[in-house]
């Protein structure tokens, strides 16, 4: 059976606004190579791509709408936060909670001479902000953290580790893969250097469109060097924001379409997007926490993104989002979720999690149908 | 709790390898599917290929002939 019913949303919404589809399909039709020429083509491009670092800088209140960087998405923002910041010598802190999108390029730079410490995961998969002071030494430059969970949906108090940090004068980089679009996010009010976001899952975007914002005054190495369209006989590449972290032609399609996927976020209001993924999560939970032998992992006494990850008795997940796919057509991600650190913690190593992650256009009566899914296999 | 059967299971190092696996069945006839790769033989996440016993020299052959890197065959009840 395909799938009927997607609730894999924390990987990649689909069922995209329309509104985005069709500003792909006009780009793609229309838009020449950004700051190439003066053209009319090119310059429709560099137009949607500066009204997208605008609508970007109002969304995550940057400030200066040229401190919004495109990249393809979350994972290259993070590996050029990450090797753009630390070098040898220097010690960050980060957590238990993180994806391999911050885990890979720390260790590799573990191996290059970089400190890392990491701030521990309860059972829940929470972690106590009380600790971060204790990990702080004299080289601590960053602290590094994902807003929430892609495992547990757990959100992590980022407004807090943002005030912690710059008491400290540390930077502090947040990992929004898993929020934006979802819950609100002030850089400025929060104390955020550096974000990183990916416009193909709650964003509403397509993929490989992704970005980085920077807080004013805050200096990144860049990661690639290249095609600027500007001070083409320099040998090196422009050291100015956005462009010094910005080389070869810009994905004009694919900003065009998280440009869009913004307004249509805006126009409803993010509030009224995580009140309804809220009340999905909320009647999921409540339909599935009585099928004897369930374990739904995380804390889900404060703020939470959709995602419910269960496992039933020693049944494997593999086979559990397998059985959910072919005879009820519902799909869910099962396995390692790419975040092994979540994983020791939850205890969850060998047995993996069939995760559940909802989206805005999912409805109640889908949860129905994946709630007496759920108790038919398990009962 | 559905009925375990018999099936020939094939993982891999990378998804490509999967993909190719399903494209080079398909053109061959070969019946199967992509499934998440079961957690008994790896807990690493990934894309496996399962087919029924019987198709396993066919596809064993196949996937040499091809070219196509394993990780690893299993005979597994799922």
């Amino acid at each position: 059976m395909t799938g009927r019913i997607y609730f894999d949303n924390a990987a990649t919404s689909i069922s995209k606004p329309q509104c985005v589809v069709d500003a792909v399909v006009y780009a793609m039709q229309n838009y020449g190579n950004s700051g190439r020429s003066a053209c009319s083509q090119s310059l429709d491009a560099s137009r949607v791509i500066y009204e997208a670092r605008e609508k970007i800088a109002d969304f995550f209140d940057v400030g200066n709408p040229r401190n919004v960087v495109f990249t393809s998405n979350a994972t290259e923002s993070l590996n050029i936060a990450i090797n753009g910041i630390l070098e040898k010598g220097d010690h960050v802190i980060t957590t238990d909670l993180e994806h391999n999108s911050v885990l890979r390029p720390l260790y590799a730079l573990e191996q290059e001479g970089v400190e890392v410490s990491f701030l521990h995961s309860d059972s829940k998969g929470s972690i106590n902000y009380d600790d971060i002071k204790s990990l702080i030494k004299e080289n601590t430059k960053a602290i590094i953290t994902t807003h929430a969970s892609n495992l547990t949906g757990n959100v992590i108090d980022i407004k807090c580790v943002g005030e912690i940090a710059h008491a400290e004068n540390i930077l502090y980089i947040v990992d929004a893969s898993q929020t934006a679009g979802s819950l609100p996010i002030s850089m400025r009010d929060m104390n955020i250097d550096i974000l990183a976001f990916t416009g193909h899952k709650s964003l509403l975007g397509p993929q490989g469109i992704g970005g980085l914002c920077v807080a004013d005054g805050i200096e990144i190495k860049p990661l690639k060097r290249g095609g600027s369209g500007v001070q083409s006989y320099s040998k090196e590449h422009p050291s100015e924001m956005p462009t010094r972290l910005e080389a070869g032609t810009l994905n004009s399609h694919g900003i065009a379409g998280l440009s869009s996927a913004i307004s249509y976020i805006t126009d409803i209001g993010i509030d009224n997007i995580h009140a309804k993924e809220c009340e999905l999560v909320k009647h999921f939970i409540d339909g599935i926490s009585d099928i004897e032998g369930i374990t739904i992992y995380g804390d889900f006494t404060g703020s939470h993104t959709p995602i419910v990850s269960v496992n039933w008795k020693d049944m494997e997940s593999t086979e559990l989002s397998d059985v959910l796919m072919e005879e009820y057509g519902i799909a869910t991600r099962p396995g390692a979720h790419c975040a092994p650190r979540m994983h020791e913690a939850l205890g969850t190593v060998e047995q993996g999690v069939v995760r559940f992650s909802f989206g805005y256009s999912n409805t109640i009566d889908e949860v129905d149908a994946a709630i007496q899914a759920l108790k038919e296999i398990c009962g | 709790m559905r009925e375990k059967k018999p099936y020939f299971v094939v993982t891999y190092f990378t998804t490509a390898e999967a993909m190719a696996t399903e494209r080079l069945c398909k053109a061959r006839g070969i019946e199967g599917r992509l499934i998440s790769a079961p957690r008994s033989v790896t807990a690493d996440c990934g894309i496996a290929w399962r087919s029924l016993p019987e198709s396993k020299e066919i596809i064993k052959s196949a996937l040499a002939e091809a070219n196509i890197e394993v990780q690893g065959f299993y005979d597994l009840e799922l």
